[in-house]
């Protein structure tokens, strides 16, 4: 049920747009949507953004994972435990760039009935690298519908992506990276006990639809061969906000925009908006220097105390008594 | 017969029989199972009642009815919005998790009993669902297909049992790739349980007493008394030392705030003797405070608001005394609060002057504005500028390693400090294995409240990982002492190495730094500081007697 309705929801979307687009509304499917989804996505996100950066951080709790800065003669491990904002931007940019927390995954399994060993597990790192990565690369070489002529980086990327020069036309190592990546996603999160335990629609909805957008991309490209040309129109029209549709776009393509549409509306209502989060999680943001300099919590209000006059006056006779220092008499 | 509080109740070979499959029945289904040896006995009425705090009641974690008050649920939903709109790690860890499960097998608790909700991710779930429901677009129109979960008192129970199960040692959160903290999430819930009166004894008495009295145990000042004066009388009996006491000592220079534990159960006594030992040997103007007697803080364990409240007073003592700094011994949590807390709720601490070492010149610029230093710093900075004298042979008879405190490893990064100075205390220092030291070192599985023997079963099930890698070296270094610079670690480690690697004791760094330094005017040192032999120290008729007696330790 919760892998199955995801799937089929997402299988029914392709469809939508399939048949959308091929029972004449074209202009729904090619314009219409597109821009709502695409106001959908920068709303949403721009409003889940500041509902957490108007949330205040009262205290600051980074999780410190090496050596801090104390004494000059120790060396401080400054990217795992960095004292400024300087090396909290190294941190931020290994977290965000090479995901170096999930780096440390290791698997945690009893032997022989008696010995706890941990052994390295990179796979989880990897696939989550080169899902995340391809995709970054195919977004950028997409850049080149919406522009003309492309820019630079869009073709030297292009042409980097391309240079295995497998098949005609080139197939991508971002494509197969990302393919591969979100495929061991779906199958790691069927396959383990513990993660197929944890895991509600709300996580396969969103791998499907990835997947889904990503499969009928290739298609697109690989197998039913898209009029690149007019495809280039629509997305030309609708970055210049002078839509066109053309005549001979295939009706897959609009099952593979409206998929894409359908992830930009989803995307600020979802677990997806950990690309923005992880930039605003206090645990690793934040440097580990609050002895040195004072953190303010913008809310810090007065609370009840057990004075030492309180302390003293209940306790007066035992202190003296038993030799200990008094205030009065 | 042992019964399900004692260790010897507990089989390891069924310890050892961890099931991590999940059951058949989804977890939103699956009820808590509260079998004895698994939770803690709930808060009791009058504590709350010291505290001021609301629905103080007599109830039982058996009893079907935990009597709520009768408009719990608003005040639970109310207790989230609020929470929500002042902690955005709360928020933003509400909203990213991806579910990627990376953090399932980095929970000692999760390792030691396959509980899938011991998984820090759905630890977190347990909350987060209700979040979803209640606070999200998707949940407030799906409800369960988007995740979500109606509050519901069997929901409030689960919270009670699992968010008792956490240490909040935040070993998850170093392999989260968003930093998701399980200990900050465990804090939300734990307060909101608090706002029903639900809280467990074992933290909610300390507290009270801290509250009241200074220290968790409930110490009085002419108890504290007895305890260092019966201290240094022991002292005196191994070393030939007749220690100064100085308590609430106006204008002193530093201020020593240390844990209470250090004050009544061994070993903790050892260290706090080694304190002692320390700061007279270098002829520092220091105190001890009967009203700041405790750093550690419970407060930590069960709101912000209570840490706050139990911290007030370190800063108001070094104020009222006119001290010029704070000095903090051998304690784990206290750490977290001193370190990440205190200079932001109590602070700040401008009547206070930037520490400085009056025998080596250091300036410990990186305390530079909470004006307090941790004693390792403080030792470490000694030793390195040759102000101790050391006979670190006299420690030969120790094979030891370290176990790293997870807040001064995971909310500092105080990882070289200790190992220096054990390395100039001691010829055989031995690492455990990396994945179980350093940042990811393990729970001793009775932090945050958990160190309760009713909770005997989940803490031996927590100290497995623990346990499991003292063992280790145990058997491939002959290691037979564990250092921990944890007051709550020097306490509840004992029962984990005893039951896990049995033969290795537990220490204090700052006692073995003690028994190695040459102090003026000692004596000829035959016994260490808890009156055993030192072999190959005693005169040579009674060597062999000696010999065959320490091994029984």
């Amino acid at each position: 049920m919760k892998v199955l309705l995801p799937l089929i929801i997402v299988g029914g979307l392709f469809l939508l747009g399939f048949l959308g687009a091929t029972s004449g509304m074209e202009w729904i499917f090619g314009v219409v949507l597109p821009y709502l989804a695409g106001a959908l996505f920068l709303g949403g996100l721009i409003f889940r953004v500041l509902s957490w950066a108007n949330v205040p951080v009262p205290f600051r709790i980074p999780t410190t994972c090496g050596q801090q800065k104390s004494l000059p003669w120790i060396r401080q491990e400054t990217l795992d435990n960095p004292h400024n904002t300087l090396a909290v931007i190294g941190r931020m940019a290994l977290e965000v760039l090479f995901f170096r927390s999930l780096l440390r995954d290791t698997k945690a399994k009893i032997v022989d009935g008696e010995r706890l060993t941990y052994s390295t597990a990179l796979s989880l790192w990897l696939a989550g690298l080169a899902m995340h990565w391809g995709m970054l690369a195919i977004l950028i070489r997409h850049l080149r519908l919406v522009t003309d002529p492309s820019p630079f980086f869009v073709t030297f990327l292009e042409k980097t992506d391309g240079f295995l020069e497998l098949g005609l036309p080139v197939i991508y190592i971002s494509t197969i990276a990302f393919l591969i990546g979100g495929a061991y996603l779906l199958l790691r999160r069927l396959s383990s006990p513990q993660v197929r335990y944890i895991s509600l629609m709300n996580d396969y909805f969103p791998l499907f639809l990835l997947l889904g957008i990503g499969l009928s991309g290739f298609w697109l490209r690989h197998l039913t061969r898209t009029d690149v040309v007019a495809v280039k129109e629509l997305a030309l029209g609708l970055a210049h906000f002078a839509p066109v549709v053309p005549e001979s776009i295939s009706p897959l393509f609009f099952g593979h925009l409206f998929l894409v549409c359908v992830l930009l509306a989803y995307f600020p209502f979802s677990k997806l908006t950990h690309m923005a989060g992880v930039f605003l999680s206090p645990t690793r943001n934040l440097a580990n220097s609050n002895r040195r300099v004072r953190h303010v919590n913008p809310w810090n209000y007065p609370v009840k105390v057990h004075s030492y006059e309180e302390y003293e006056d209940e306790l007066r006779d035992k202190m003296k008594a038993a030799g200990v220092p008094v205030e009065k008499e | 017969m042992a019964t399900f509080d004692e260790p010897d109740f507990y089989q390891k070979e069924d310890l050892l029989q961890v099931d991590m499959l999940p059951p058949k029945t989804d977890w939103a289904d699956t009820p808590v199972d509260l079998r004895p040896g698994t939770f803690i006995y709930p808060g009791k009425a009058k504590n709350l009642e010291i505290l001021d705090l609301p629905n103080a009641r007599e109830w039982a974690v058996t009893d079907d009815d935990w009597k709520l008050p009768d408009d719990w649920k608003k005040t639970v939903l109310e207790g989230m919005a609020e929470r929500l709109s002042r902690y955005r790690s709360f928020k933003v860890f509400m909203d990213i998790c991806v579910r990627c499960g990376a953090c399932a097998d980095k929970c000692h608790f999760f390792i030691g009993s396959g509980d899938p909700k011991n998984m820090p991710v759905l630890r977190t779930e347990l909350l987060r669902s209700v979040y979803r429901k209640d606070f999200t677009a998707l949940g407030k129109v799906f409800g369960k297909l988007a995740g979500g979960r109606p509050l519901t008192e069997d929901v409030i129970k689960e919270w009670f049992y699992y968010f008792y199960q956490c240490t909040e040692c935040r070993r998850c959160s170093v392999f989260c790739p968003y930093g998701i903290d399980t200990a900050e999430v465990t804090m939300m819930a734990r307060e909101l349980l608090g706002l029903l009166g639900l809280y467990v004894n074992w933290v909610i008495e300390p507290v009270a007493n801290c509250f009241r009295f200074g220290n968790h145990l409930g110490i009085q000042p002419h108890g504290m008394m007895d305890t260092l004066e019966f201290m240094v009388d022991d002292i005196e009996e191994a070393t030939g030392i007749r220690v100064d006491l100085p308590v609430n000592k106006k204008g002193a220079e530093i201020l020593l705030v240390v844990p209470s534990g250090d004050f009544v159960a061994d070993p903790g006594i050892y260290t706090c003797m080694g304190y002692m030992l320390l700061l007279n040997e270098l002829g520092l103007d220091y105190t001890w405070s009967t009203y700041a007697s405790d750093g550690g803080n419970f407060g930590l364990f069960t709101s912000h608001e209570m840490m706050k409240r139990l911290n007030a007073k370190v800063y108001a003592e070094a104020k009222r005394l006119g001290v010029k700094w704070i000095l903090g011994g051998e304690c784990g949590h206290m750490w977290r609060v001193m370190n990440q807390y205190m200079d932001t709720m109590n602070g700040p601490a401008d009547f206070l002057e930037v520490p400085r070492s009056p025998l080596t010149g250091t300036v410990f610029e990186n305390a530079s504005s909470t004006k307090m230093v941790h004693i390792m710093e403080f030792t470490a900075d000694l030793i390195r500028h040759n102000k101790l004298k050391l006979d670190k042979s006299r420690n030969d008879h120790i094979r030891v390693t370290l176990h790293d405190s997870c807040n001064p490893a995971r909310s500092m990064g105080l990882l070289e400090e200790p190992r220096y100075v054990l390395r100039n205390v001691c010829n055989n220092f031995f690492e455990m294995p990396e994945n179980t030291i350093r940042e990811q070192t393990f729970c001793c599985g009775g932090g945050a409240g958990l160190g309760t023997d009713e909770n005997m079963e989940m803490r031996l099930r927590g100290g497995l990982p623990r346990g499991n890698a003292v063992r280790y070296v145990q058997e491939k270094h002959g290691v037979n002492q564990l250092a921990a610079m944890c007051a709550i670690d020097r306490a509840t480690l004992v029962t984990v190495c005893d039951y896990w690697a049995p033969g290795v004791n537990v220490t204090g760094v700052t006692e073995l730094v003690a028994n190695a330094m040459v102090f003026a005017g000692e004596n000829e040192r035959t016994e260490n500081l808890r009156l055993e032999p030192i072999p190959g120290r005693q005169p040579a008729d009674e060597e062999e007697d000696e010999s065959g007696g320490s091994s029984d330790e």
